[in-house]
């Protein structure tokens, strides 16, 4: 029974980021019960746990002085969520933006649907469902007021936050309207009518000041970490420094003398796989977090290291260096016959590309709050994933889902990092072990950078023959990385399809003969989602590769990848062995060049692509398909003498579909040039003894304001219209930037950089 | 033991630890959770607040340090929030998840009052303490030199 507990819980979570398919293992989930039926497959947020809701008695409140509440069920992490989703209510029921509230939704996902903030879809998923609430509830305070003057509907419309009935010069405020509309049924989806959206207000404007911009900027703003409650004591816990392993012994004789400290507790460790549950260790208790932090130096314990001591990145590193070097592995896509197709090519070129560990260090660390109240309890927590934050509470704390609450606040950066609530499961363990008291959890610097769900360190190796003309006629990928399914199921050696999807499998080039494997790797540390996940390392290569092809043939790198893609073409990836399609429908997210190629042209333009550059001066392009939107990049930059590298300006374009605010579309742009350039140039947890060698931002190195572009131009390619399907913008960003950065070093001094990050190798 | 800080005009008296950082007493003493925890080493900026007008970082100054100064916290860093620095800040959508901002705010304010028309290399010397993950630097720079007209504007 445990045992299918655990199972079930399992496999819950691994369909919560909708890649059941990804878990290699059919028996796996034929134990479980839950067999899946290929004709069964729902996409987009109706293949999200819990799906979609659509109810605007659910999602709006309008009060009687006429303020609007929208609620936002997805979690703030910087991306928007909080001003574009209300904004895209408020323009379908033509309301006043200065009326308009925001309420944030505690996880609840049986009453909201989906609330995974991740994956880059919250507006991909949710602007339509969201245009259709606004213009429902429109549609209701239309029929309240035509009722109440007895006149058609027809002969009335909304207008800035009012009814008007021209004809008789008659108005009506929303408040005044509420208590009537809010009566009235919700007009059938086949009877609402969206606006117009050349009548648009605030949908692809950009004008829409940050809701949340006055409290950020007045220190107001509430993230988790600020959550304060009467009687609430402050607690960090000592965690085992190696994955996998636990307290042998505690001392806390002097730990519990330092003033302030109330309590030490053992948190037990989480059996593998653990999914989101804590690594354990010993939590001290106090009455701030100082004096908690004091009362951990003091502790004295010694760890059993556990499976995992011996971990260490030099030697792993060889393993991934083997694991590519000979054939053997998963063949995850096979076109044509590569292995002849080289044999016969008029020249072999190929090339290894590394990327290590990264951690997501969201400048908010980890934090939580919990308290148990007469056996429920309520948690507030910076979560992208509210719902798994209640089931996870649930399944520990022994309380069932409906006693548990979880609060949402802002979250200061997720990148991935905050869809893992172990931080707010160590809230409510301590709480409990306090007799429910009110108990928040703070992670140091120290403990965000040793016990993050890393980002996976991966190889690359990617060998291609060209013909007389310099084209590729085969091509043969292998990529080594470990999986994210090991934080899910035991030992898993495979990428998942929904990592061998990212940029991998998907390649977009028109080459005939194609291999791409897919050789083992074990994981020896927690590996979780970081922003862009495996399309970081699948596009280095890739993009990295395409360019060393053209310097290959001689040719220009623009117009090589341009030829590499070929011929505008709609592709279904179904085709090209994709089995997994960022959940969305393979049938309406094709792959199309045209796009792809429409970005190169785009930043290509805009950069002035092809003018004479200073001496060690250079300019790098690449492009990626990654979250359903086409990216594309061109990296200046400046090599000095001595190896010094600045970056001067940047271009990236994107092609996500509709806008629905493009200035949070810039900003996302921006941050993602920024977070491409730190982890190409600095980026880097490497591990000794199964231990992370960087505990800070001293040793994990950020890009600061110094080193960034000063010029980021950002450059959105229109859609044709509203009905366009929805791309990601959250992500796609990042995968360009390191690639067209390596490339653009190469133009300017002749050093091709595939391991990274960059650090002092220029200088070497 | 007790200890009286002047904190945005007003003194508040506390009973901690004299090592206890300015950082911890603000935040979970006195309840001011403005000012934020980012790296606890003077790292990355994200708990800069002004001593006697000039930026600090609380989580390296101790409590017995703060004793007879004024300490300035972005709670205080204008009666109605609207400080050349905020409004800047406000008008270029600057933040994105807004972590860093109070810092990276405290932390231009101090450099406006000494260079009042910085340069980009100004700018790159006194806020490359501050780190932003969401990489929000262009529009941080942007607004410097926007909230340096305003002040021109105003004096």
């Amino acid at each position: 029974m445990r045992h299918d507990q655990t199972l079930g819980a399992m496999i819950a979570n691994v369909s919560r980021r909708s890649f059941l398919t990804g878990v290699a293992a059919g028996s796996l989930i034929l134990a479980a019960g839950l067999p899946v039926r290929a004709e069964e497959q729902k996409y987009a947020g109706e293949g999200m746990p819990h799906g979609l809701r659509e109810d605007p008695k659910i999602f709006i409140a309008i009060s009687e002085d006429g303020t609007v509440s929208v609620v936002c069920h997805r979690s703030e992490m910087g991306q928007g969520v909080r001003t574009s989703m209300p904004m895209v209510v408020a323009d379908e029921l033509e309301a006043d933006w200065a009326h308009v509230k925001v309420a944030q939704a505690p996880g609840d996902e049986p009453r909201y649907g989906n609330q995974d903030t991740d994956g880059s879809r919250s507006m991909r998923h949710h602007f339509v469902t969201f245009r259709r609430m606004g213009a429902a509830a429109r549609q209701m305070l239309e029929e309240a007021a035509a009722k109440q003057w007895g006149v058609p509907v027809a002969e009335v419309e909304a207008v800035n936050h009012e009814i008007v009935h021209k004809a008789s010069d008659r108005r009506l405020g929303y408040g005044a309207l509420a208590k009537a509309a809010a009566a009235l049924p919700v007009p059938a989806r086949e009877d609402i009518k969206l606006k117009d959206p050349a009548k648009f207000r605030y949908i692809g404007k950009g004008e829409t000041p940050l809701i949340d911009g006055f409290d950020i900027t007045t220190g107001k703003a509430q993230y988790g970490i600020d959550t304060r409650l009467d009687g609430m004591v402050y607690a960090v816990v000592a965690r085992p420094p190696v994955f996998g392993g636990k307290v042998k012994s505690v001392d806390d004789a002097e730990a519990l003398k330092v003033p302030g400290v109330l309590k030490t507790i053992a948190i037990d460790p989480t059996p593998a796989p653990a999914v989101f549950q804590p690594l354990g260790g010993i939590a001290v208790v106090a009455t701030n977090t100082w004096a908690a932090i004091k009362g951990r130096e003091a502790l004295k314990i010694e760890w059993d290291d556990g499976p995992h001591a011996s971990y260490s990145s030099d030697t792993y590193k060889a393993t991934l260096e083997d694991a590519v070097r000979k054939p053997g592995g998963a063949v995850v896509r096979n076109d044509g016959d590569a292995d002849k197709a080289l044999a016969g090519a008029t020249k072999r070129v190929e090339a290894e590309y590394y990327i290590p560990h990264l951690a997501h260090a969201t400048m908010e660390p980890p934090a939580a709050v919990a308290r148990i109240v007469d056996g429920k309890c309520e948690a507030w927590a910076c979560v992208q994933s509210p719902q798994a934050t209640r089931d996870h509470l649930s399944k520990r704390l022994g309380i069932p889902t409906e006693n548990v609450t979880v609060n949402v606040t802002l979250l200061g950066g997720g990148f991935g990092r905050k869809s893992k609530p172990d931080y707010a499961v160590e809230a409510g363990l301590i709480s409990k072990a306090m007799d429910g008291k009110p108990v928040k959890v703070t992670w140091t610097r120290e403990d965000d950078i040793t016990n993050d769900y890393f980002h996976a360190v991966s190889m690359e190796r990617v060998e291609a023959g060209l013909d007389d003309a310099g084209k590729p006629v085969a091509w043969l990928h292998r990529s080594a990385a470990p999986t994210i399914i090991s934080i899910f199921a035991p030992d898993p050696k495979q990428e998942a399809d929904f990592e061998l999807g990212m940029g991998l499998v998907d390649m977009p080039f028109d080459i005939a003969n194609v291999r791409i494997e897919n050789p083992a790797a074990e994981a020896h540390t927690r590996i979780g989602w970081f922003r862009s996940v495996y399309n970081i390392p699948h596009a280095f290569a890739v993009q990295s590769f395409a360019a060393e092809l053209a310097a290959a043939a001689g040719r220009d790198q623009k117009d090589y990848l341009l030829e590499l893609i070929g011929e505008p073409r709609q592709v279904d990836l179904r085709k090209l062995s994709v089995k997994w399609n960022y959940g969305e429908d393979p049938g309406v997210y094709l792959l199309d060049t045209k796009r792809l190629r429409g970005v190169i042209e785009t930043v290509a333009e805009a950069s002035k692509w092809g003018r004479t550059m200073p001496k060690g001066s250079g300019l790098g392009i690449a492009a990626h398909r990654s979250f359903v939107s086409y990216t594309a990049a061109v990296v200046e930059v400046q090599v000095g003498d001595k190896g010094e590298l600045t970056i001067p300006r940047v271009d990236i374009a994107i092609d996500c579909g509709p806008q629905i605010n493009p200035d949070r579309i810039r900003s996302q742009m921006e941050g993602a040039v920024v977070m491409g350039i730190s982890l190409a140039t600095l980026g880097e947890i490497t591990f000794k003894n199964g231990r992370t060698e960087q505990t800070n931002f001293d040793t994990f190195e950020v890009t600061r304001i110094d080193a960034a572009p000063k010029d980021i131009h950002v450059h959105l390619v229109p859609a044709g219209d509203y009905d366009q399907p929805l791309g990601g913008v959250g992500e796609p960003g990042v995968p360009p930037i390191a690639p067209a950065l390596t490339n653009a070093i190469f133009a300017a001094v002749g050093k091709r950089i595939r391991n990274l990050p960059i650090r002092d190798q220029l200088s070497a | 033991m007790a200890y009286t800080l002047k904190i945005n005009g007003v003194e508040h008296t506390v009973d901690v630890d004299g090592e206890t950082p300015l950082l911890w007493v603000l935040r979970d003493v006195i309840g001011m959770t403005g000012t934020k925890f980012g790296c606890g080493q003077a790292l990355c900026g994200a708990c800069t607040v002004h001593l006697d007008g000039t930026a600090v970082r609380s989580c390296q100054t101790a409590t017995t340090d703060a004793v007879g100064a004024e300490v300035t916290t972005i709670e205080g860093l204008s009666p109605d929030g609207n400080h050349p620095v905020q409004l800047a800040w406000r008008e270029a959508n600057v933040p994105q998840c807004g972590y860093c901002q109070s810092g990276q705010m405290m932390q231009a304010a101090s450099l406006l009052k000494d260079t009042p028309n910085p340069t980009d290399a100004d700018i790159d010397s006194a806020m490359s303490g501050n780190i932003c993950r969401c990489g929000t630097y262009p529009r941080i720079r942007a607004a410097i030199k926007q909230a340096a007209t305003k002040m021109a504007g105003v004096q």
